[in-house]
């Protein structure tokens, strides 16, 4: 994308007002998408996004500019912007020589999206369309998506490192709305993985469809969710967001450093029930939030945050491990060359355990099964977080009755870790995500076995 | 400036071939963002971007097409990838762009020279007399998660084969941070920000006290007990539950039955304290515009008015679609096609003070900030559950802090329990106005 000797000018022009790090970010990246809607597919949308972000470190504190001016002079000005940013003092030439590298992520992409004719994205759509609205006269609206990208990215830092990576994302997903006597409601399937268009091999596009049209019909017959605490069973790939709020966030050493986070000084510490081994791991092929290298350059990792519930570790990036005087995890990501990095989740799961998940559920007398959790969010600081039950049942007397209508749970991240008392024998991964920091959107997965939590706040109307 | 824009915009849409619609939105962008840590900066990102949207329409087919970039060769390579993708849309009969309604686009004092002017020096002063005033505001405040200053200063064009030419400009800038107040093994966070079109208009130490006070009154906070109670919504929560209020009325929404207003213009929908408006052209809100998405006037609607529904809002096409005329409702970036939406919504406010709406309670809570917005209410079915955080009212005054629980109704049942509305307007940096709101019967769950 842009030739070896000209980071190198680029990258002393960063370093020549007495910057200690300087970096290349640069990003040339293409997206489809289609969407089809109310029985139309309303357009095809194609976008190309390039240009380059440069950051110089002084101190603590960092420059940063970007430009979508990929040229030499673009990026000297870019570069100059950046260095006065970071207000550096001193002066003196800076040479910088890049030691190129080769990023891997241990498979091939089979089909390029890029390769495939529009014409067959937009059959998808058409097909998955007309499954859903075949399961019944209740669905009243049905929206489908595809979605494609093709990121290449290039890191250059005044480090010597050197590396370019390709990354290839595929996405669908299908959203029913039913309409019945009480109303309408919503379901939703949709899968994402970072792989090309084999994708569709994988999947049975009629089926996804009819996923989410069943969740629609199921919730016509739901009843208001109960209100107060009790016992709660999270199906196998439905409720990775748990830990990704409960403690991923609060395992970012960005957030650690400031005090941010209920998990500071815990490190080494019985922090959630024996048996809880959480992982965040970038390499995890295929999964959506798998990467090669991450947005700083450094090799994709898998990193045991909590092992048999003891807190081994955070995630770092470049530069809170610099501080630290020791190595980034490979958890630096941006959402795109206009962005800083900072500390970011990949793939994060729960180590899968021995019960089995149908006696989990049968030794629960009075509680809530969620099957599918929708999004979160959490409050580092406190540990507070909430999640979104999307499909959810009752459970009386050990079995799974009546449905129930959609709302939050709430919990404190560090007390709803030392909950869990049942792990099932059937981990999965779930759909994909975007996780939300300052802003910033990434790709990210997550995976849970069935496992239940003795006690959360659910967020219903009911008594 | 924005004429530079504009000339490309015309020179996209003079490349119509015969029996082509082409709209092209030309969008240019300066952001500084500053980030402000220990009394120095934490990091400085000042950007120019730029980029490209063009629609094109042929015979009741869309096809869209951007680049980030407003080079020769990447505006020819986004005209060609729109021309194509035209091919494989449904045809439908309403497709087209916006046709010029005559309405006269207001003057509006949207752009600051003070603006542009400011000096990255007086940037960081801001930014960090925030912080400074946010650590010395109270001794059990322990940190900040963040204090910054950004601002953006923006223009764009819209060129269409219908005879649309529109530019405009606009500044904006705020200051926003969150402090950590910290008693034993306690920690409690609390938000505080000042927008403005200038830096003139920003006020530091009210940004700085109120985060302050929002963070070391929740120290101690404990789970209350589930029950239904009278709920004041602060007027940073209200805008977030406005901010949802108006996807319900939004003409694509209804036209596509996913709207539970759907079938009910003309009816009583809410309490008669209820008059919703969606008003771009008061340039007190941060999210102020003289022209919409498609380049029509931006216009004030009245949505409810004392409680019965009056209007939902459209985009061109919505409106052909509908049957009746755009509202001025377009909303998009240079990377979307225009879809439906509120710019600037708000409450009709009331004559009472925050001080007289709790005074009138007698148990209740007063939620300052809710949490999982997008994955507990689901507008289509009007399911409301959030997780909050504020203080127990009782006997008509503020009392202990309270966390760790759920509000929830439905957004029909919500609009039909306000028992008021207060005068305290706040502007925020998002597209609704915040007020406090007293809505009855809200399920709280709790121990």
């Amino acid at each position: 994308m842009i030739e070896q000797s000209v980071l190198e000018e680029v990258l002393g022009v960063a370093m020549r007002t007495g910057g200690e790090f300087a970096e290349v970010f640069a990003e040339d990246r293409r997206n489809a998408s289609a969407v089809l809607d109310d029985g139309r597919v309303e357009e095809l949308t194609s976008g190309r996004d390039r240009g380059a972000g440069i950051r110089v470190v002084v101190g603590d504190t960092t420059g940063f500019a970007h430009t979508a001016d990929l040229t030499e002079a673009g990026l000297i000005a870019a570069a100059e912007a950046a260095a006065a940013a970071a207000r550096g003092g001193g002066g003196g030439t800076n040479v910088v020589a890049l030691d190129r590298r080769s990023a891997s992520r241990g498979y091939d992409i089979e089909t390029y999206p890029g390769d495939v004719p529009k014409a067959r994205k937009v059959e998808l759509l058409g097909r998955a369309n007309d499954a859903a609205r075949a399961v019944g006269g209740a669905i009243s609206q049905v929206s489908v998506s595809y979605g494609d990208n093709r990121r290449h990215i290039l890191v250059a830092n005044s480090d010597g490192l050197f590396v370019e990576d390709d990354t290839v994302r595929t996405f669908f997903a299908v959203s029913c709305v039913a309409t019945g006597d009480a109303g309408m409601q919503t379901g939703r399937e949709s899968v994402g993985h970072t792989i090309g268009f084999e994708m569709f091999d994988m999947y049975d596009v009629d089926q996804l469809a009819r996923n989410a049209a069943d969740r629609a019909l199921t919730k016509l017959a739901a009843r208001p969710a109960p209100s107060g605490q009790m016992p709660v069973v999270i199906g196998s790939g439905g409720g990775g967001v748990l830990f990704h709020e409960a403690c991923g966030h609060g395992l970012e050493a960005d957030l650690v450093a400031k005090g941010a986070s209920v998990f500071r000084g815990r490190v080494g510490q019985q922090v959630a029930s024996k048996g809880v081994t959480v992982v965040d791991d970038g390499t995890m092929e295929r999964e959506w939030g798998n990467i090669a290298v991450d947005d700083e350059g450094n090799p994709a990792q898998r990193n045991v945050l909590i092992e048999d519930g003891v807190l081994t570790d955070y995630m770092w990036d470049h530069l809170r491990a610099r501080k630290e005087g020791r190595r980034s995890s490979g958890n630096g990501r941006r959402q795109s060359y206009q962005n800083l990095p900072m500390v970011r989740m990949t793939n994060t799961y729960l180590l899968t355990g021995e019960e089995d998940p149908e006696s989990i559920i049968a030794s629960t007398p009075k509680g809530v099964y969620v099957k599918h959790l929708g999004g979160g969010q959490v409050n580092t600081a406190t540990g507070d977080f909430v999640f979104g039950m999307t499909e959810a049942y009752l459970i009386e007397d050990g079995k799974i009755t009546e449905p129930l209508r959609e709302g939050n749970l709430i919990g404190n991240g560090p007390e709803v870790l030392q909950r869990i008392d049942a792990l099932g024998n059937d981990f999965a991964m779930g759909p994909p995500g975007t996780c939300g920091k300052d802003g910033q959107g990434v790709p990210v997965g997550d995976g849970v076995p069935t496992l239940r939590v003795s006690s959360l706040t659910i967020g219903g109307t009911a008594a | 400036m924005s004429d530079e824009l504009l000339a490309i915009a015309d020179r996209v849409v003079a490349m119509a071939k015969p029996g082509e619609q082409i709209e092209a939105v030309v969008v240019r962008g300066t952001e500084t963002e500053i980030r402000v840590f220990g009394g120095d900066v934490e990091s400085l990102s000042s950007a120019q971007s730029q980029g490209v949207g063009i629609r094109i329409v042929v015979d009741g087919r869309q096809g869209f097409a951007y680049a980030g970039s407003l080079d020769e060769s990447a505006i020819a390579e986004t005209l060609a990838d729109a021309r194509d993708n035209v091919s494989f849309a449904t045809f439908d009969e309403f497709a087209g762009l916006a046709e010029p309604d005559g309405v006269v686009i207001p003057v509006l004092d949207l752009h600051r020279d003070a603006m542009v002017s400011f000096a990255t020096a007086d940037k960081i002063a801001l930014a960090i007399e925030l912080e400074r005033v946010v650590m010395a505001a109270d001794p059990r405040i322990s940190g900040i998660e963040s204090a910054e200053y950004a601002d953006s200063i923006s223009e764009a064009a819209i060129a269409s084969s219908a005879g649309i030419r529109t530019t405009g400009s606009e500044t904006s800038c705020f200051l926003a941070t969150y402090a950590m107040a910290t008693e034993g093994d306690e920690t409690q966070t609390g938000f505080g920000f000042s927008v403005g079109r200038e830096p003139s208009d920003l006020t530091p130490s009210a940004a700085a006290i109120e985060a302050a006070e929002r963070a070391t009154r929740m120290l101690g906070a404990v789970q209350p007990p589930s029950g239904r109670l009278t709920v004041v919504l602060d007027p940073w929560v209200t805008a977030q539950f406005l901010g949802i209020l108006g996807y319900t009325l939004d003409g694509e929404s209804v036209l596509k039955g996913r709207s539970l207003f759907a079938d009910r213009l003309g009816e009583s929908v809410g309490s008669s304290l209820l008059t919703l408006i969606d008003d771009p052209t008061d340039v007190r809100s941060f999210t102020a515009t003289d022209a919409d998405g498609e380049g029509l006037a931006a216009r004030r609607n009245v949505l409810i008015e004392n409680g019965v529904l009056q209007k939902f809002v459209h985009n061109a096409y919505s409106a052909r679609r509908a049957g009746t005329v755009s509202t001025g409702n377009a909303v998009r970036g240079f990377k979307s096609t225009p879809s439906v939406g509120c710019l600037s919504v708000s409450l009709v406010p009331g004559i009472s003070e925050p001080a007289a709406l709790i005074a009138g309670i007698d148990d209740g809570v007063l939620v300052q900030e809710v949490s999982g917005l997008h994955s507990g209410v689901n507008p289509v079915s009007g399911d409301f559950s959030t997780g909050a955080e504020g203080l127990r009212i009782r006997n008509g005054e503020l009392a202990e802090p309270v966390r760790e629980f759920t509000i929830a109704s439905t957004m029909q049942k919500m609009l039909r329990d306000i028992q008021a509305v207060g005068s305290d307007l706040q502007f925020l940096p998002m597209n609704a106005t915040g007020v406090s709101l007293v809505v009855a019967d809200l399920a709280v769950s709790g121990s």
